[in-house]
């Protein structure tokens, strides 16, 4: 169901997901290599499918309840019982400076997972991201086709990578 | 009763002035305002969501519009959720203590009890109890509203907001962010029945609403039209229609479940031509009616948080001394009065 290609040794892999429900799987997979402070980056164009993917993430991790998107409120805070998760839209920041006036430093400080859509945008005011997680999507053909590549970024990022990448070849 | 009205709960800086006998006094959006002289010379332009730098020079200049001093308030209201924790932290900070400073009552107001009041500000206001729809950029909401303070949450959106898809699916076209009304625009000269979009949740019961599926459905069809004019535009039309029948369809079930035949509508998709268009069929075949608040109090301004705080203040609510937030606040918690 899941087509894994590894595209280098272990901080950078590549999977196509073929519809929502491989989707699902993969963000439950991360979800539960994810310990209790992490940031992740999600990059992609507007409906590559971010918001599914941290969806996916928050119902594994055990909330319940609609995944509303945080493009107008910038974050939506979800306390879970094992975990504490910030999902970030930055899409309408203009100046990365404004994550200092929506009180950005608390967040980040936070023992929390912090999941960062368009992080373009808050550039030089963020943390290190522990993994980008690259959405590309194809929309003009019949069948659009999604590809996710996730690369490791910290020592944390690759080790996750490198289960990941070991789960899809098997 | 003259209250002060604070609104910092995200983007916008809204402050205005009510009054019991007179009505709405002034309303100040930083947007509206140059601040210039306050600043003692030309200034950048601040920054969005730099509610510190914006609220005092716009309390100032609302006490001006209204030939008021601080002496002349009665009371302070601002919001306290939900929204931004460290934006509604700005205005609860400095209305608690003006309020605190002039000796007079401080109320935390619910930033969507605003919108829901605020045709009451208006020549012709509805009576209680009727059906809310806020439809925004940030909200897709569905309330029954028997009075202050006693809400039903029916529906809302589960991903997506309407004004959302209407900005996304825009700039899927090409057109700036948040580039919705120019969406619309570009409809007028469209077929809305060229493609047939899906029309998410009508055909599931219940009254949540769902529009992220209408925005890759959108993509997929943007992707392969090209840049010719009418392919474009009827693109632009067949979004907006499916975008207007989930939402009038939804005003149909909750007027039908809750036997309602007021229904207000507020929100900045409230503008819609097509969406006011339909819902005047349905509440006329209703024999109902339909009310609006006035164009800029569609969007988040202060009017709305001055009008819902003078109206629990001359109740004789009021905070306490604490400078408390609520980023998340269910409408239901909230009292009535």
């Amino acid at each position: 169901m899941v087509e894994a290609n590894r595209v280098q040794a272990v901080n950078r892999f590549q999977i196509s997901l073929l519809d929502e429900a491989v989707t699902q799987q993969v963000a439950a997979r991360l979800a539960h290599l994810l310990p209790e402070q992490a940031v992740l980056f999600l990059q992609g164009p507007l409906g590559a499918g971010k918001t599914t993917l941290s969806r996916g993430l928050l119902q594994a991790l055990g909330h319940q309840g609609a995944v509303k998107s945080p493009t107008y409120t910038l974050v939506e805070p979800y306390h879970l019982a094992t975990r504490q998760i910030y999902h970030f839209d930055l899409y309408r920041l203009t100046d990365p400076e404004e994550l200092e006036f929506i009180g950005g430093r608390d967040y980040f400080s936070d023992q929390a997972i912090c999941l960062i859509e368009w992080p373009e945008r808050g550039l030089g005011f963020l943390p290190e991201p522990d993994l980008v997680l690259a959405l590309s999507y194809q929309a003009d053909v019949d069948e659009p086709l999604r590809t996710l590549s996730i690369h490791g970024q910290s020592e944390l990022g690759r080790s996750i990578v490198t289960t990941m990448s070991a789960h899809e070849e098997r | 009763m003259r209250v002060l009205g604070i609104e910092t709960s995200c983007d916008e800086t809204g402050i205005a002035i009510y009054d019991s006998e007179l009505g709405l006094l002034s309303h100040q959006l930083y947007s509206q305002v140059k601040l210039h002289a306050d600043y003692g010379g030309v200034v950048p332009e601040l920054a969005s969501r730099d509610h510190v730098r914006k609220t005092l020079p716009l309390i100032r200049a609302a006490l001006k519009e209204a030939s008021s001093s601080a002496a002349d308030i009665d009371g302070v209201a601002y919001t306290a959720g939900p929204g931004l924790a460290g934006a509604l932290l700005v205005g609860a900070a400095i209305g608690r203590s003006l309020a605190l400073a002039w000796q007079k009552p401080a109320i935390g107001v619910h930033h969507m009890e605003g919108h829901l009041l605020a045709p009451m500000l208006e020549a012709n206001p509805p009576a209680f109890p009727f059906l809310a729809l806020l439809v925004s950029g940030g909200h897709t909401q569905l309330v029954a509203v028997a009075g202050i303070g006693q809400y039903q949450l029916l529906g809302e959106s589960i991903d997506d907001a309407a004004g959302e898809a209407f900005d996304k699916t825009a700039k899927l076209m090409g057109l700036d962010y948040p580039g919705g009304p120019l969406l619309a625009k570009m409809a007028t000269a469209g077929n809305p029945t060229a493609h047939r979009f899906p029309r998410p949740m009508l055909d599931r019961p219940g009254l949540d609403f769902s529009f992220s599926g209408l925005k890759t459905a959108a993509a997929n069809v943007i992707a392969k039209a090209g840049t010719d004019d009418q392919a474009r535009a009827d693109i632009a039309a067949s979004f907006q229609q499916a975008v207007v029948d989930t939402l009038v369809a939804k005003c149909e079930r909750a007027l039908q479940q809750t036997g309602l035949n007021r229904l207000v509508v507020a929100g900045g998709v409230s503008a819609n031509t097509s969406l006011r268009q339909q819902l005047a069929v349905l509440l006329q075949q209703r024999g109902g009616q339909v009310f609006y608040p006035r164009k800029e109090f569609c969007t988040d301004n202060g009017a709305m948080i001055a009008f819902a705080g003078h109206q629990r203040l001359v109740a004789g609510q009021q905070q306490d001394l604490a400078i408390a937030v609520q980023p998340r606040w269910p409408m239901e918690q909230l009292s009535p009065i």
